[in-house]
């Protein structure tokens, strides 16, 4: 079998799957039924595409950035998924699984979130279509991302705290998934990245896979060949995966996936589950994580509330183990760097979770992995409005 | 042969109802659980041993606070063989341990079965559906320990019979749309999927839990016609309420699990 065309009954080698009650697997089924079904359908790829052009405002530009490149010395061009409505990729997947939920006869999505962008695009998704919408955050990041839960608010979204564990994406996650078990029959679970069980992994990178085709078609028009290099951040891995999955194929071109560093390896407090983690099975799914000796899920820390979860998408394991994508990391600080950088020399405030895809081309040229000559396509995945009072504190805290 | 099974086959006998109590090992602290557990055996039938999981997404927040507290206290997955052993001595009891997959994954399956096989006799995974179970299976029933699986209310006709043929001992049937917690009332979808499950197969009893918690629910089951009965957040809510002083959770759980059992008599 070819790199691209799993999952292969619901695996993408030895990962992915279901390991989920066995309340959900029917659900599991009728949702994975559904989708091969709409997936194919002329008139809901035709709606799909109605509304990702007239609403979210696709295709997003691909933006070469001029004074960033000769600053750093490679051709640097920003995939502006920041640019998409609501300041984030997740804008992509939420329509289509708003559009499947309806023609599923669904009433009422549910959705976890971090950052609150995969929230916010579910509160979007939930107010344009008519559907129920509620969310599940944890305190922590409810704390840090206070403006994203003002905005779910204002669109209709009940958002409810959660207070259990970590209190953050993970624990989200998981009373996300209690609220599916208890309202299975009328709701239907708008997971926002490739993790989880089958068919989510699949289905959510089908709808992030236009990143990587429109990425395609604009970047022959410009520079007429291929990119030498990708790089994207990976939380669950939904806006990677997204940017690559058509390149998979292209073995000129230089995949990497770059995670949380957090504080740095040693400090255990980072997000690094490609990295860092080994595998096991979290929120349904078999993959890398970051667990300590007995099999308990490790808290994580990232300064990028998106990045900051102990699991990852079953396909980028897959992608690690074929070395196929690079998986690397860049630490809270590195990513605050280039996060200025991007600001000062181009003036776009990306999102903190994009910051450290935008650091890590700074850490390729400087080992020489690429020249001024290449091509790297960065996904600038979000806008940064959410994290400026986290920025703000970071800053204070690096130079009282 | 199998303990579980001469149990389930004795009580049938006798004309009652299997009762078994969940107790989450290590809450509040693991040397409390061997007494807990030997408390409760003098009414129960089956005792149900939970391992503690950072992630229990099968549970309400009764459990998930009392796997907290066993986490906090020291408890951990090898941990269990030990209380087991502990437990062993004092009763005959089928001991059946239910813990979610990664801890067990992480262990070794094929090193937990034969580890629980030194005292223990089944073993419930709850985020396990038959699809990802071949290893599970395969090395239980090298050990002699039952795999009970469970059958949910949306689980449909075909699949029932499918989830039976994997599971020994007993079967799990998930009273309601939800996680585990005391309810108030016991929801009508469980007499349906009683009946079904036991005009299909004569051959593996079924059990009911999720959201039994007084005397009364367990009767209702009992009429329905199930074999089982499992009582398990009402258990755990009672060790949380007393943690402090076993003096007086002892003879309260002891009250407690006999109004249970003496409900299962028919």
């Amino acid at each position: 079998m070819h790199i691209g065309e799993y999952p292969k009954a619901g695996k993408f080698g030895e990962y992915g799957g279901q390991f989920v009650p066995e309340v959900l697997m029917h659900a599991l089924k009728e949702l994975e039924d559904a989708y091969l079904l709409y997936g194919k359908d002329e008139q809901f790829k035709e709606e799909l595409d109605f509304y990702l052009r007239t609403f979210a405002g696709r295709p997003t530009p691909l933006y070469f950035c001029a004074r960033l490149s000769e600053l750093l010395g490679t051709k640097l061009y920003l995939k502006r998924e920041d640019l998409v409505h609501g300041g984030a990729h997740k804008l992509n997947n939420t329509i289509g699984q708003a559009l499947l939920a309806k023609r599923m006869g669904k009433r009422r999505i549910i959705a976890e979130t971090g950052a609150g962008q995969h929230g916010l695009a579910t509160a979007i998704a939930g107010a344009s279509f008519g559907l129920k919408t509620e969310i599940y955050m944890g305190e922590e990041d409810i704390e840090r991302q206070r403006l994203n839960v003002f905005r779910m608010r204002l669109l209709g979204a009940e958002v409810h705290p959660v207070g259990s564990g970590s209190r953050t994406l993970k624990d989200a996650i998981n009373e996300a998934i209690r609220d599916w078990v208890t309202n299975v029959q009328d709701t239907h679970y708008l997971l926002g990245s490739v993790v989880g069980p089958h068919p989510y992994p699949m289905m959510v990178r089908d709808f992030q896979r236009v990143i990587g085709i429109e990425t395609k078609e604009q970047i022959l028009e410009t520079e007429r060949r291929l990119p030498d290099a990708l790089v994207a951040c990976v939380g669950g891995g939904s806006n990677s995966i997204g940017l690559f999955y058509d390149f998979l194929d292209d073995e000129e071109v230089a995949l990497y996936g770059v995670e949380a560093g957090g504080e740095g390896i040693s400090s255990s407090r980072h997000s690094a589950t490609l990295y860092a983690g080994t595998k096991g099975v979290l929120h349904g799914t078999y993959s890398y994580l970051l667990q300590d000796e007995d099999g308990q899920i490790l808290p994580t820390h990232s300064i990028a509330p998106g990045l900051d979860y102990s699991g990852v998408g079953p396909e980028h394991a897959f992608l690690k183990d074929m070395g196929r994508v690079t998986y690397d990391i860049v630490t809270d600080r590195e990513a605050l760097h280039a996060f200025e950088l991007l600001c000062k020399y181009e003036g776009i405030l990306p999102a903190l979770e994009s910051a450290h895809a935008v650091a890590y081309v700074a850490r390729l040229v400087e080992v020489e992995e690429i020249g001024s000559d290449d091509v790297v396509v960065v996904c600038l995945s979000g806008r940064g409005d959410k994290d400026v009072e986290i920025i703000e504190r970071a800053l204070h805290e690096q130079n009282p | 042969m199998s303990r579980i099974r001469d149990t389930f086959l004795e009580l049938e006998r006798s004309g009652e109802c299997a009762f078994i109590a969940y107790m989450m090992a290590g809450d509040p602290d693991p040397s409390l659980t061997p007494p807990i557990a030997t408390a409760i055996a003098r009414y129960a039938d089956v005792i149900e041993l939970g391992i503690p999981f950072s992630d229990p997404i099968a549970d309400g927040k009764t459990i998930q606070t009392a796997s907290e507290r066993a986490l906090k206290a020291g408890m951990r997955p090898d941990k269990i063989f030990e209380l087991i052993a502990a437990i062993r001595k004092e009763t005959d009891i089928p001991i059946v341990v239910m813990s979610y997959y990664n801890p067990i994954l992480h262990f070794g399956i094929e090193r937990f079965m034969k580890r629980l096989a030194e005292g223990g006799d089944g073993i419930i995974i709850p985020d396990l559906p038959i699809e990802e179970a071949d290893d599970v299976v395969w090395y239980a029933k090298e050990n002699g320990i039952d795999t009970i699986f469970l059958i949910a209310p949306t689980t449909p006709e075909e699949r029932i019979e499918q989830i039976c043929a994997y599971s020994s001992g007993f079967v799990y049937l998930v009273s309601l749309l939800g996680v585990t917690g005391a309810r108030e009332t016991i929801s009508g979808v469980v007499k349906t999927l009683i009946k079904s499950v036991v005009e299909k197969r004569q051959d593996i009893p079924p059990a009911v839990g999720f959201g039994i918690s007084k005397p009364e629910h367990v009767q209702e089951i009992v009429k329905s016609g199930a074999k089982g009965v499992i009582v398990g957040s009402a258990i755990v809510e009672l060790i949380a309420k007393h943690k402090a002083k076993p003096e007086v959770l002892i003879p309260a759980l002891e009250e407690f699990c006999a109004a249970l059992k003496a409900a299962t008599r028919r």
